[in-house]
């Protein structure tokens, strides 16, 4: 295998994710030599992009399997929506206006689009769907970029960067074992956020954070952002914060992707681990509610929930990964929780007490609320009663971290002493200088699109 | 108690366990048929399993896509994991069942049955050679051809149908209607499972990389077959309704269809074997791994024979070259029920059927 330390590499992408590989080729597409470092093995290469599964995409009119238009404003209001405003609103309305021209550029780069997948009519209009995936559309951009002439080393664990006098010269990384100084003259940081890292993410936010699962890939560990604010880059996110869903309790630790969802909770009861429920399962439909699940589940007893079902609303939300737990008598679903099944058969007959008669449509606010409960259940409630009950446990699983490195409009990296001189960065690593809270579905594909090929062609320019 | 039921039972188990993760991902629903189909339910009975491996074309699409293959615990891999279904339903809907996978499975088995057929034609050629005749009822009469094909032509299409109607009952078919048939058709003639969707082609011989060439290779094979079939239906017809018997000239109806048939047979044949050397044989079934290329080389065989027959008219190497072919065909004909070339019937069965649950 080729020395890597022997070139000196025109521009050095550090993580080979959706936004490294959209700079690698934007530079390789100038003539610059180029070098992917990538921390996974290459079975899991791609990082959190290999989960993803769609790009929000603005457009005026029809635009491949895009219906309809959704126009610069529509799409900024959605985003301030989720947000509640921590957004930086040049970047945001900057990163909006791109994404247009961005899916024609997808397309000639090898990605394949569908349309939007069953049960996910809602986004049909806003989001691109990758025929595949993310990992095809990943796979698709490693043979452009092999292609363009582009250098790819897996496992290869980038562990500092080296910047002299505000700008960077090299790089040490560990690769096959072997820690080397790797030469560049431009690099592009794209490797992800710490979400993978327990330990940090438990300094953050409590030990309770080890009882978390991590959705996405096992390699995003933060190493490379820890360097970098170690060095007194300017971080831009709540450093205390990750965005977590309510997942399926039985889920891998890392890497169980979308499957791990579970979208029964609006049509059953959730209690924690001493049989008491604790929120109102029916406040809105379930996109608009998973992601504050994950966080009432990070606050029960250790950060797990059961949702109980009855018979009559089974077949009423995506099917999931992991059969539910089946008993004919809530005692018995209770047993097989693991919970009290005295205290489980209370919470559940004073739920069907408080239920009333009323009209019940699963895919809207259907107004059938409980009465004198607390918490109420405001939406969907039906008396828990026929048999065979079914429970499904729920824990929080981690889908990236906020805290990342701040950037401007030419996604430039800043030191203590202003702007690095050849230092970019691109993806989920700067995402939170868009993104303060919340999650907008595909928007990380966003930030990664047009950021990324935005420091390809800077860093490409810089060397040029 | 057969041996082979716990494995059948397992190969469905696998694929069902496979099945019910996809479900709940569904990132592939634009490749094929196979996904949509798996949406449409939310438990699969050994019949659903069976007739969702059958509508897989092993475009292997979703394999190159899936976040989920080894090394990741779910350890995904839906295009073998179909294809051991497909495989052992093949040889459960067989009949006999004792020479269920023999070809299926056995490349060895197969050249055996080519070796005996062919031998066989020589001992026709010389026990029976006819007092008079023309082109190559001199060499064997058309009494004596009838004789040998009709049998070995009506026995495949009986055994087949009984296969059929074993499938159409597990998966649960119901009456057919012309539209049903129109789809069905459609999409083999088109080969439309195995365009991969948007996407520009399947990903066989060069692994995550979209190419049509296995579409085209089998394309050609598939066509090709059918115009040699076409020759010698539009040759008995000459034979019977018209009463102009063989050898026909170039300019005839069975030529103008067999030649460019044969060609088509004979390239593609050779096409798909090398693509099959080049792909990665742990998204198939690797227990018919050599069955299947056997089958490949017997189909080639069948054009190149019935081309070099015919380049050789006139020669002393006919007689010989008669007997290659006539053994080719009559090893491909009898071996047919239990050969890989069943897939084609039980595909389109299954597109059938893929087009009354789509209603």
């Amino acid at each position: 295998m080729r020395d890597l330390s022997k070139t000196i590499w025109d521009v050095i992408v550090v993580g080979g994710g959706n936004a490294g590989l959209c700079a690698a080729i934007e530079a390789a597409e100038t003539g610059a030599r180029v070098l992917i470092l990538d921390s996974a093995p290459k079975a899991y290469r791609g990082g959190n992009s290999r989960h993803t599964r769609n790009f929000r995409c603005m457009h005026r009119g029809p635009l491949s399997v895009l219906t309809g238009a959704y126009e610069k404003d529509e799409y900024f209001d959605d985003l301030i929506r989720v947000t509640k405003g921590k957004t930086d609103e040049t970047l945001a309305r900057m990163t909006i206006a791109a994404s247009e021209e961005c899916l024609p550029w997808m397309e000639a780069h090898g990605v394949a689009f569908q349309k939007s997948l069953s049960g996910t009519l809602s986004l049909s209009r806003t989001n691109a769907f990758f025929l595949g995936g993310g990992k095809a559309l990943v796979n698709a951009y490693y043979n452009t970029a092999e292609d363009l002439g582009v250098t790819t080393r897996y496992e290869a664990e980038v562990t500092h960067i080296v910047v002299e006098d505000g700008a960077f010269t090299g790089l040490d990384a560990i690769i096959d074992g072997t820690p080397s100084r790797i030469e560049g003259r431009a690099v592009v940081i794209a490797s992800g956020g710490f979400q993978a890292d327990l330990d940090w993410l438990a300094d953050a936010w409590g030990s309770s954070a080890r009882n978390f699962l991590i959705r996405g890939t096992p390699y995003n560990r933060g190493v490379v952002l820890r360097d970098m604010l170690d060095q007194g880059a300017e971080s831009v996110g709540d450093p205390t914060q990750c965005h977590a869903v309510a997942i399926d309790g039985r889920s891998p630790k890392f890497d169980g992707g979308i499957v791990t969802r579970l979208d029964c909770v609006p049509f059953s009861i959730v209690v924690n681990k001493d049989g008491d429920r604790f929120y109102d399962e029916g406040e809105d439909v379930w996109p608009k509610r998973y992601a504050i699940w994950g966080r009432l589940v990070a606050g029960q007893p250790e950060q797990v929930a059961f949702s109980v079902i009855d018979a009559k609303s089974i077949d009423k939300f995506m099917p999931s990964v992991y059969p539910p737990e089946t008993a004919n008598t809530i005692d018995g679903l209770a047993q097989k929780l693991g919970i009290s099944g005295t205290k489980l058969r209370e919470t559940v007959d004073a739920f069907n007490a408080a239920c009333r008669p009323g009209n019940f449509m699963p895919t809207e606010l259907d107004g059938l609320a409980t009465d004198g409960l607390t918490p109420p259940k405001t939406n969907w409630a039906r008396p828990i009663t026929d048999p065979p009950f079914y429970g499904y446990s729920l824990r929080p699983g981690v889908t990236f971290t906020y805290l990342g490195l701040k950037v401007d409009e030419t996604a430039r990296v800043s030191g203590p002493g202003g702007p690095l001189a050849n230092v970019w960065a691109a993806g989920e690593i700067m995402a939170g200088s868009i993104l303060g809270e919340g999650y907008l579905a595909g928007f990380g594909m966003t930030i990664g699109t047009v950021f990324g090929r935005i420091a390809g062609q800077e860093a490409a320019a810089h060397v040029a | 108690m057969s041996l082979d039921i716990p494995q059948i039972q397992d190969a469905t188990s696998e694929a069902r366990r496979q099945i019910e993760i996809c479900n709940a991902c569904r990132y592939c629903e634009g490749y094929c048929s196979v996904f949509p189909a798996i949406t449409r339910e939310r438990a699969f009975g050994d019949g659903d399993i069976t007739q969702l491996a059958n509508l897989c074309h092993n475009c292997r699409g979703c394999y190159y896509a899936c976040q989920y293959t080894e090394p990741h615990e779910f350890a995904l891999n839906l295009p073998a994991a179909l294809a051991e279904v497909r495989v052992e339903s093949w040889a459960r809907f067989a009949w006999p069942g004792r020479f269920a996978r023999v070809f299926q499975q056995n490349g060895v088995a197969l050249a055996l049955a080519l070796a005996l057929s062919i031998a066989a034609l020589f001992w026709a050629l010389t026990a029976l050679r006819p007092e008079s005749g023309q082109g190559f009822y001199a060499f064997l009469s058309h009494a004596a051809m009838v004789a040998i094909f009709v049998p070995a032509f009506v026995f495949p299409f009986a055994v087949i149908a009984i296969g059929l109607k074993r499938y159409w009952r597990e998966a649960g078919g119901t009456a057919i209607t012309m539209a049903h048939l129109k789809s069905a058709f459609g999409d083999a003639a088109r080969m439309k499972n195995l365009s991969g969707g948007a996407a520009d082609g399947c990903n066989f011989e060069k692994t995550d990389r979209y190419s049509h060439a296995r579409r085209h290779a089998h394309h050609a094979v598939m066509y090709g077959f059918l115009l040699c079939l076409a020759s010698t239906s539009s040759g008995t017809v000459l034979h019977y309704v018209f009463d102009m018997p063989a050898p026909y000239g170039l300019f005839s109806l069975p030529k103008l269809l067999g030649i460019p048939g044969g060609f088509l047979l004979t390239i593609g044949a050779a096409s798909l074997a090398w693509l099959k050397i080049k792909a990665d044989p742990s998204l198939g079934a690797p227990s018919v791994w050599g069955g299947e290329m056997a089958f490949v080389f017997l189909l080639g065989a069948t054009g190149a024979t019935g081309l070099a027959l015919y380049a050789a008219t006139g020669t002393a190497l006919v007689s010989p070259l008669l007997a290659l072919h006539l053994g080719t065909v009559l090893a491909f004909f009898l071996t047919t029920p239990y050969s890989k070339m069943v897939h084609g019937f039980y595909r389109l069965a299954a597109l059938v059927r893929d087009a009354q649950l789509r209603g």
